[in-house]
Order: C-alpha cells, then structure tokens, then sequence
C-alpha cells in the first residue's frame, strides 16, 4: 500500500465526508491555498454553543480534500470555543500519514476554513 | 526531419551535469524547463571562472580586475543583444522578467497613462504580465482590458482590432509564447497594428526566447522582456526597447550607477542602457547569460526550436494512451512551444506531480501564475511538462508510464 495515498485517504477523497453546502448556516468562512489556487468554503450551523452540522466545498488535491473531510468529522459536534485549540499537529496526526513541507498546506487548508468561520482567525494553523 | 533534429541534439544532454543525478532510485527526467531551465557546464564554468580568476565590480574600478569584469559584462550585454538582433545600448539588465515589465509600467506607464486611457492585455498572460498593469492603472486612473482565450487557445485578431478601433489603448501587453498553453502568438501582427492604431507594444518574451529563433527587429515591437534562468542562464532578466521612448522615460529605480551628475535637490542620468541599472548589477549572472546565449546560438535556435516541436508532437501523440486524460492548447504543433498541460479525471494535478516525482519525472502542478487564464479554462489547475534541448522522446515514454503507474495508485 502506499505510504502516503493510504485507502482510507483515497476514500476520504473520492467520497468526502459532509460535503456540499448548508443553507441557512450561522457561520462561513472561504479562503484558498496561494501556492496551487485550490479553494475550499464551509458553511456550519451552531446550536448550543457546538457544532451541529458543516459542509465543505471546493477543489483540491486528494490530501487536502482528505484533510477537510477527516476535519469535518471530528469537528461536528464540538463546542465551538474548542476549535480555536486544534493546530497543525492535531490535523496531520488525524492523517495518519506524514506530511512532506511541500504538502503542509494542502493538509492544513481545511482547518484554516474551518478555523476561521468559527474564530475569524484567517491565519494558517502553526 | 525531426529524428534528425533529436539526433543532433541529444549529444547536448552530456553537457547538463545535473542530468547524471538519480531521484528515488531512477534516472531524472526533468520536464519543467518552462518553470525554469537546467544550466550546461558552458555557463556553469563561465560564472565559477568570473569569480575565481576575474571578479571585480564593473564600470569602476581603475584595476585590471574592474577592467576585465567590465568588459566580460559588457561583453556578455553585446552577445545577448546580437542574439535576439537588437542594440545593445538598448538592451537592459534587469533582474528577471517580471522586473523588465515593471519597469516599463513606472518608468513609461506612470508617466504617459491617464484616465481614459487603456492597456490592453490577454486572458493567457502570466502574473507578472498582468499584475504590473494592474498596479500602473490603479495608479493612472487607466483602464485594463482583456482579449479573451477561446477553446482553440489562439488569440483572434479581429478582437483586437475591434478593441484597438475604439481608439483608447497606449499599450498591448502581449505574451509571445503562453506558459501555460504553449500558444505562439502573432506578435509581429500584434505590434504593427498596434503601432497602426497609435499604441505601443510591450512583449513578454520569457517562453520564446529559450526555445525558439527570436529577431527582434523583425517584430518591431516596442518593448520585449525576458529571463535567463529559462534560457539555460542564470537569473537575471532583459529589457530590450526602442531608443526614443528609452530616453524620453524616466529612470525607475535611483541610485548609484544610473546618474551622470547629482546635485543636491535633483539629479541628470546616465546613458543607455545604464540610466536604468541603478545599483551594482548582478555581474556574474549576466556573464552567465552570455554563455548561454553562445551556448544556444551554437546549437542553433532553428534546431532547438525543431527539437521542442518533435518533442511536443510525440507527447501529444502519446499523452491520450493515458486514460481519462485532457490535453490543453493548440493542436497544430507550428503554433505551439514546447509545453503540454494536461489534467487527469479523478486526479488532482498535485496528486500527479508527487507520484510522478517518485519515478523521478519533474512535472509542474498548479495554476502557473495564469489564475485568470485557469478560469478560463475552467481548471483550478493544470499539470505540464515542457521541454528543452535536453530531454528525449524517452522522457516522454518515462511520463506515460509514471502517469499510467499514478492512476493505479488512485485504483483508477
Ligand atoms: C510567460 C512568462 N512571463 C513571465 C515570467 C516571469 O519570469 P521571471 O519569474 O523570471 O520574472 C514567466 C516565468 O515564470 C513566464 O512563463
């Protein structure tokens, strides 16, 4: 099997998980990886200070459209003050994969979405 | 006719030291000269030996080693000047491409442009085609227009001379060879009607000149800019331009080098070309440059120029054997340059360079600083492969089969 294109990655990309859009939502956020021009938008709907629902959308490589279906999992149902503490280690350790410095913010790009619809930070994830 | 030309250039390869390196085990297969170019031994030594026997700085020094810099440096400055056939007084060092444009767009642009005004650009330029006019009519007041990139990837001259009738551009700023879709545009029709319709014609020239014959007299345009690290030199960059507008232009940058006098409160400039090379040049590179250009001038433009076509025939040619894939850009290989972007169904570019790169295949992956034109396109992004005098039909046999093995990592 290889290394980094792991069957579950290639499942997360080809069938990615709470992809689409929600309408209405309470929060959006849409930003996109300067190096290559993917981009990626989420839209998620909060009630009781967590998580309800999210969707994604966009285009990306297979490790970045993995990173943001693997996310997107473990961020429903999470209070949403929590997601301002999810870094870059959190993510790739998720992925289960390494992640080479060429590919970090493919990896990254959908924390950063998701990150930013719920704390405005539009900063990369460290 | 092009086996010959193969033949008579693979001999070359012997001179690319970097070729001799292997990447995870294979052999390289270095398809990215579009991005940038690898450098033969010729320039390689050229530079080494400027800065082990000769290095000095230029124009200054009253010492043998500043005369001999200078004229290695002027030296080189002729023979790249001889080569695309213009003056070399009027032929500028810059730091790349993207530095050559900028200038024209303060050094002319802030002074002519204004509101009512237009500069007109194409759907296919790189950025650094692109964002300088953005800059210069954001500051002038003028207006950017496009001509626009249909399906067959050529520019329609009607267009242009619809938007050109309408009387209100001073500038087409046009590309001589896409980056992305390999397009030869007309440039000599481009600039002699525009020069018709009273505007000025700047051509980017960073793909033609590595790959193809370029006499800039014969085109006639108005300014043509390039970069050497495409061309099998080191990076530094070119501005070639017509003597009237060079000497009623401002300089762009000021400092040391380009003035002839400072007083106080203002100062008088220098001579072409050097009233727009303020500040120490990077001398070693443009000796580098100058090597290349004899490097290529020996090989012969014609036959680098056959070379890159065969090579782009064979890989449109083989290239569709790869299931699910999409070729971009003209069909007929006369008005093509040596690059081929494609993209795979159910493949994400980037997927395709990495896995590629485990079989030690160099590809691009991404929108290869032609956002505008990806859109166009309807791409997010494109892989490519590109060609120069060093790679072989083989190469391309190395892509399909690296790209074949890539779908099957993708169970495609
Ligand atoms: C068509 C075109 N124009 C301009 C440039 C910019 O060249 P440089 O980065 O050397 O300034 C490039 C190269 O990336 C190019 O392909």
């Amino acid at each position: 099997m290889d290394a980094l294109y792991r069957d579950y990655i290639l499942d997360h990309y080809k069938n990615p998980r709470n992809f689409g859009e929600l309408d209405p939502h309470d929060l959006e956020w849409h930003d996109h990886n300067p190096l290559c021009g993917d981009e990626l938008g989420v839209h998620i709907v909060v009630k009781d200070g967590r998580v309800a629902d999210l969707r994604f959308h966009g285009q990306g490589c297979a490790i970045s459209q993995a990173a943001a279906s693997i996310t997107s999992e473990e961020l429903i149902g999470l209070p949403v003050e929590e997601v301002a503490g999810l870094d870059a280690d959190w993510v790739i350790d998720q992925l289960g994969i390494e992640i080479s410095p060429t590919r970090r913010k493919c990896a990254l790009l959908g924390l950063k979405v998701m990150r930013g619809a719920t704390t405005g930070d539009a900063s990369w994830p460290e | 006719m092009g086996a010959v030309a193969e033949s008579t250039l693979s001999r070359l390869r012997a001179d690319f030291p970097i070729l001799d390196r292997e990447i995870n085990g294979h052999s390289l297969v270095y398809l990215d000269s579009a991005a940038s170019s690898q450098k033969p031994r010729q320039v390689i030594e050229a530079m080494d030996s400027f800065y082990a026997h000769s290095y000095g700085t230029v124009h200054r020094g009253v010492y043998e080693l500043g005369r001999e810099a200078t004229e290695l440096f002027e030296g080189a400055r002729e023979r790249i000047a001889a080569f695309v056939n213009w003056d070399s007084d009027l032929s500028i060092f810059t730091r790349n491409a993207t530095e050559a444009i900028n200038l024209v767009a303060y050094a002319w642009g802030r002074g002519n442009l204004g509101p009512g005004d237009e500069v007109l650009i194409t759907e296919m330029e790189h950025h650094s085609n692109i964002v300088p006019w953005q800059l210069a009519c954001e500051d002038t007041g003028a207006k950017l227009r496009y001509l626009s990139v249909p399906e067959s990837g050529e520019l329609s001259l009607d267009e242009l001379d619809a938007v050109l009738a309408e009387g209100r551009v001073r500038l087409v700023a046009v590309g001589h060879v896409s980056n992305v879709l390999g397009t030869i545009n007309p440039v000599e029709e481009i600039a002699r009607r525009a020069r018709a319709a009273g505007a000025l014609t700047l051509v980017d020239g960073a793909q033609s000149v590595p790959q193809m014959p370029v006499d800039l007299r014969a085109i006639d345009a108005d300014f043509y800019a390039w970069t050497g690290h495409k061309a099998l030199g080191p990076t530094v960059g070119m501005l070639h331009g017509r003597r009237e507008l060079l000497k009623e232009m401002r300089p762009f940058l000021g400092g040391g080098h380009m003035i002839s006098r400072v007083e106080r409160e203002h100062s008088t400039w220098n001579e072409l070309p050097w009233k727009f090379e303020a500040g120490t040049n990077a001398i070693a590179e443009a000796i580098g440059l100058g090597a290349a250009v004899d490097y290529l001038a020996a090989a012969g433009m014609d036959a680098v120029r056959a070379h890159e076509r065969e090579l782009t025939a064979y890989a449109l040619e083989r290239l569709p054997e790869v299931a699910g894939i999409t070729l971009y850009g003209p069909r007929d290989v006369d008005r093509r340059g040596g690059v081929v972007p494609f993209t795979i169904e159910g493949m994400h570019p980037h997927d395709i360079a990495e896995l590629c790169d485990r079989e030690a295949v160099c590809v691009r992956a991404g929108h290869h600083c032609a956002q505008p034109l990806m859109r166009v396109l309807g791409v997010g992004a494109t892989a490519r492969a590109s060609f120069h005098v060093y790679n072989t039909r083989d190469d391309v046999d190395r892509l399909v089969h690296a790209l074949n093995g890539a779908r099957e990592v993708f169970g495609l």
